[in-house]
């Protein structure tokens, strides 16, 4: 900003530029109002920025993709230069995608470089939204954020999926297969949902097409709609930080914008695009050409979906045989319903999840302050129940690959992680709830005694005693910067009388509180003082 | 307790507590030491490592426009040949390249032209509550209460309801219009191509089998008779695809109404599961199963195709065969049932 008003004085290009601007879209005042805002530095906070510069890399590769591909199911007879489907029938869709990875240069990398963001895209979001529910930055005033969030990742498990589906080769085809089976099995509307969506019977020349449309157009407008929302917000919140000393609820401690934010965000942008580029340039992904176009009768052993919808299909693994049910003369596919159940269940708990800790929590104060995951155990451990759910769904898409690798029993296998989809998330929660407590109890005992210096000394008498060094204070309040709190006892309202509600919330909040540690008083830290002059 | 820790955020105007709900602030709790003193780095203290810095970033920069350059050149140098495939590999690798080393050039230079040489002070700003001032939210009220009373929104009652009425109808013709994306699925799920005397023929061929030509635990992967020429080839093989294999005879466990539907032990199961519809393609010869590679529903062929494991819950329909007076196999009818994956309108 000095540099704009000092070039405005002198004259010149810029500084014409600058006037020229800022008296037609008042550039002036938003500069000043954005030039110096203060970003917190943290390398989790980079991944939401990965997951960003991922989607404009989708919105760059794709667009050059539109220019070649053609979204249609009209059969051809392939003659272009891939030797071994010569003559094959197939779809123009796939004929078309054939010839961006063979017969226009650059083609097949920027397929690559597409999938790839694609994959990153996903991966980059869900470990933004793991951050941020680690570390409590979804709590007042940012649930709404959190909803905002949750349906971008979706947006992009639902741009994931079209996009995978439209070279029509043997893998979409039969991804596409499942997603029918899938929503044949609805009560009442399913088979006539699945006409709707593919224009008539599976496979049909409708839904490559269609696939497309909401493709290219309808999700990556919603995304960008989505992304504008969130960074918004972002804007309005500021951003949160790490606790620590300075670090507070009323104030944000970082680095300001301009220069040194526009730097390193911008440079992070290549440096993004510069790896999915590197890997697509290196690594083949989805070679299409290997199988050929979609046919309904072969499918090749251990085939995987992109690992974002491992998890569904993961799912739809391990339901329990002989699930379907008559009732009167129609038929309840619960084999199929219970997978979308339990998924759909858990994405609405995900969701949720803000509001409910609100409310446990009763908690109406604004929070800017982040959390160490430690200091949060019960959510900390609830999170890592869900990872732990979530991650046994995933390997339940891959029981046949695990089975043949480990040279073991698929039987077997699927009815472990069936069993592991149960305990596992049990085991996850006790676990990390423990280590929680302890890293916290070990906080405490740093913080009162100082840190173990690995030094022996022997005393005069005989005795080894360890030197322990103590903390200088800013490194000392890093640990001892986190609120504690209490459960909450199920209480009489105004007309005495103790309400299910108010049962319910006791129990959640003992849940949650029962087991605490708190942080160091000042009072704790001079008496352990006190106590090491005497020793 | 908690009911007044230094926590407690007040707003900046208008005295706004907040409920800390649960929280406690001991009221001895450490005392913030402030911001921590900024470290200096080499680039500050001396012209020599900052100068250093700058040839790097400088280096970075040209590295950048070397390697598009490289890119460039790599367009025309490594074209697509279309006697070797192998030329796609090459343009690929190199263009790619080219291209990375001119991303990462800009984004690594301006990021440690930033962290080396742009001031790494921390700042503090301060951060006001998201709501509004007492007299931000007094105005809003006025405002909603003005547009209010000059629209006569509340008072006139008519006009609002008719208004949420028009609302609530002007998008069903919107949603009607979807209507002609596909056509009532009515009885087309319920029924395949296979006829009475339809040939069982090779996929993807369509060349006729002779009973004699299925040896003892082979697998032939059939289609029937007509397919290939058929308007909706891809449709009627998603629902007519069958698996045909040959097993001794004496161990097929056949019920009283389907003892007629094998031939001296060549049996034909549709190949579409009945979970979501892949293909079960894998057939293992010593234990008899069928194994569909999507979700490892496993059917016993000995058994009528029963399901013994995995999220399948019905056998694979039978498709009752026998031979014509050439030997050929052809089908005795249609499937006795629907193909494929469940849905509602399928009866038993």
């Amino acid at each position: 900003m000095s540099t704009a008003t000092a070039n405005k004085k002198k004259g010149g290009f810029l500084a014409g530029t600058a006037n020229y601007l800022d008296e037609r879209v008042g550039v002036a005042g938003i500069l000043k109002e954005f030039g110096r805002k203060v970003f917190p530095d943290h390398w989790s906070f980079m991944l939401g920025e990965v997951a960003l510069y991922s989607f404009l890399v989708l919105l760059l590769s794709g667009t050059f993709l539109t220019f070649f591909f053609q979204p249609s199911m009209v059969p051809v007879v392939y003659d272009g230069v891939y030797g071994p489907l010569k003559g094959a029938e197939m779809s123009i869709a796939y004929s078309s995608t054939l010839d961006i990875s063979f017969e226009v240069r650059g083609g097949l990398l920027m397929r690559q470089v597409h999938h790839w963001s694609a994959l990153l895209f996903v991966a980059a979001a869900g470990l933004h939204m793991l951050r941020v529910f680690f570390t409590g930055a979804f709590r007042k005033p940012r649930e709404i954020n959190w909803v905002v969030g949750f349906v971008l990742f979706i947006l992009g498990m639902a741009g994931g999926f079209t996009g995978y589906s439209l070279p029509d080769d043997l893998l979409s085809g039969n991804g596409l297969r499942i997603i029918d089976g899938m929503i044949k099995g609805i009560p009442f509307i399913g088979a006539y949902t699945s006409s709707l969506l593919f224009g008539g019977e599976f496979p049909g020349e409708a839904i490559v097409g269609r696939l497309y449309s909401l493709h290219i157009m309808l999700i990556p407008a919603l995304i960008l709609v989505f992304v504008a929302v969130h960074l918004f917000m972002v804007v309005i919140h500021k951003h949160t930080h790490y606790s620590g000393p300075g670090r507070r609820d009323d104030n944000v401690v970082g680095y300001p914008l301009m220069p040194v934010y526009v730097a390193k965000a911008g440079g992070f942008f290549f440096i993004v695009f510069g790896v999915i580029m590197l890997v697509a340039a290196t690594f083949t992904i989805n070679p299409v050409w290997s199988y050929g176009g979609y046919d309904p009768s072969p499918v090749s052993a251990g085939t995987q979906p992109d690992w974002y919808i491992g998890w569904l299909d993961g799912a739809l693994r391990l339901a329990p045989t002989h699930l379907e049910f008559m009732v009167g003369n129609n038929t309840l596919s619960m084999n199929i319903l219970l997978p979308m159940i339990v998924g759909i269940g858990f994405l609405v708990v995900v969701a949720l999840y803000p509001f409910i800790e609100a409310w446990v929590t009763g908690d109406k104060r604004e929070h800017h302050v982040l959390d160490r995951p430690r200091n949060a155990p019960t959510r900390t451990a609830i999170g890592a129940a869900g990872v732990t759910f979530y991650a046994v769904l995933w390997a339940g898409a891959s029981t046949d690959l695990i089975a043949t690798q480990f040279k073991m029993s698929l039987n077997q296998v699927l009815t472990s992680i069936q069993i592991l989809l149960i305990i596992g998330p049990i085991l996850a929660y006790i676990i990390t709830k423990r280590t929680c407590l302890s890293l916290q109890r070990k906080d405490r005992e740093i913080v009162l005694h100082g840190r173990e210096s690995g030094r022996i000394i022997r005393m005069p008498n005989g005795e080894y005693v360890e030197v322990h060094e103590p903390m200088n204070e800013y490194d000392l309040y890093k640990l001892v910067d986190f609120k504690s709190y209490q459960p909450m006892l199920a209480r009489p309202n105004d007309k005495g009388v103790i309400t299910i509600r108010s049962r319910i919330r006791a129990k959640l909040s003992s849940f949650f509180f029962e087991e605490r540690v708190q942080p160091v008083t000042a009072t704790e830290l001079e008496a352990a003082h006190d106590h090491k002059e005497i020793h | 307790m908690s009911s007044k820790g230094k926590d407690l955020v007040v707003a900046q105007e208008g005295e706004h507590e907040y409920a800390t709900g649960l929280a406690v602030v001991a009221p001895d709790a450490i005392k913030d030491p402030g911001l921590e003193p900024h470290r200096v780095r080499m680039t500050d203290k001396s012209e020599k490592h900052a100068k250093n810095a700058e040839r790097q970033v400088t280096a970075m920069f040209l590295a950048s426009i070397v390697g598009s350059a490289f890119a460039l050149w790599a367009y025309f140098a490594f074209p697509l040949s279309e006697s070797d495939l192998g030329t796609v590999r090459s343009n690929t690798l190199f263009l790619g390249l080219g291209i990375t080393l001119g991303l990462f050039g800009i984004g690594i230079g301006a990021v440690h032209w930033a962290k080396t040489l742009m001031p790494d002070a921390e700042v503090s700003e301060a951060r006001h509550q998201t709501r509004g001032s007492e007299e931000t939210r007094a105005r809003a009220i006025e405002i909603i209460d003005l547009a209010n009373q000059e629209s006569g929104f509340s008072r006139r009652k008519l006009i609002r309801r008719t208004l949420y009425g028009a609302l609530a109808f002007f998008p069903l013709p919107g949603i009607i219009l979807f209507a002609d994306l596909g056509p009532n699925p009515a009885d087309s799920l319920k029924h395949t191509m296979w006829r009475k005397g339809t040939r069982l023929t090779r996929d993807p061929y369509g060349t006729p089998i002779k009973a004699t030509d299925v040896t003892l635990g082979s697998v032939f992967h059939v289609i029937p008779e007509g397919l290939n020429e058929s308007d909706h080839k891809l449709e009627e093989k998603a629902k007519a695809a069958v698996l045909l294999v040959r097993v001794e005879p004496e161990i097929l466990k056949e019920s009283d109404e389907r003892k007629g539907w094998s031939y001296d032990g060549i049996v034909a199961y549709s190949k579409i599961c009945t979970h979501v519809g892949c293909p079960v393609a894998l057939y293992e010869q010593h234990t008899h199963h069928l194994l569909c590679p999507c979700h490892q529903s496993t059917f016993d062929l000995t058994n009528a195709c029963a399901v013994v494991f995995g999220p399948a819950s019905r056998p694979l329909p039978q498709l009752p065969i026998t031979v014509d007076a050439e030997g050929y196999l052809v089908a005795q009818s249609d499937f006795n049932e629907p193909v494929g994956p469940s849905f509602w309108e399928r009866k038993a």
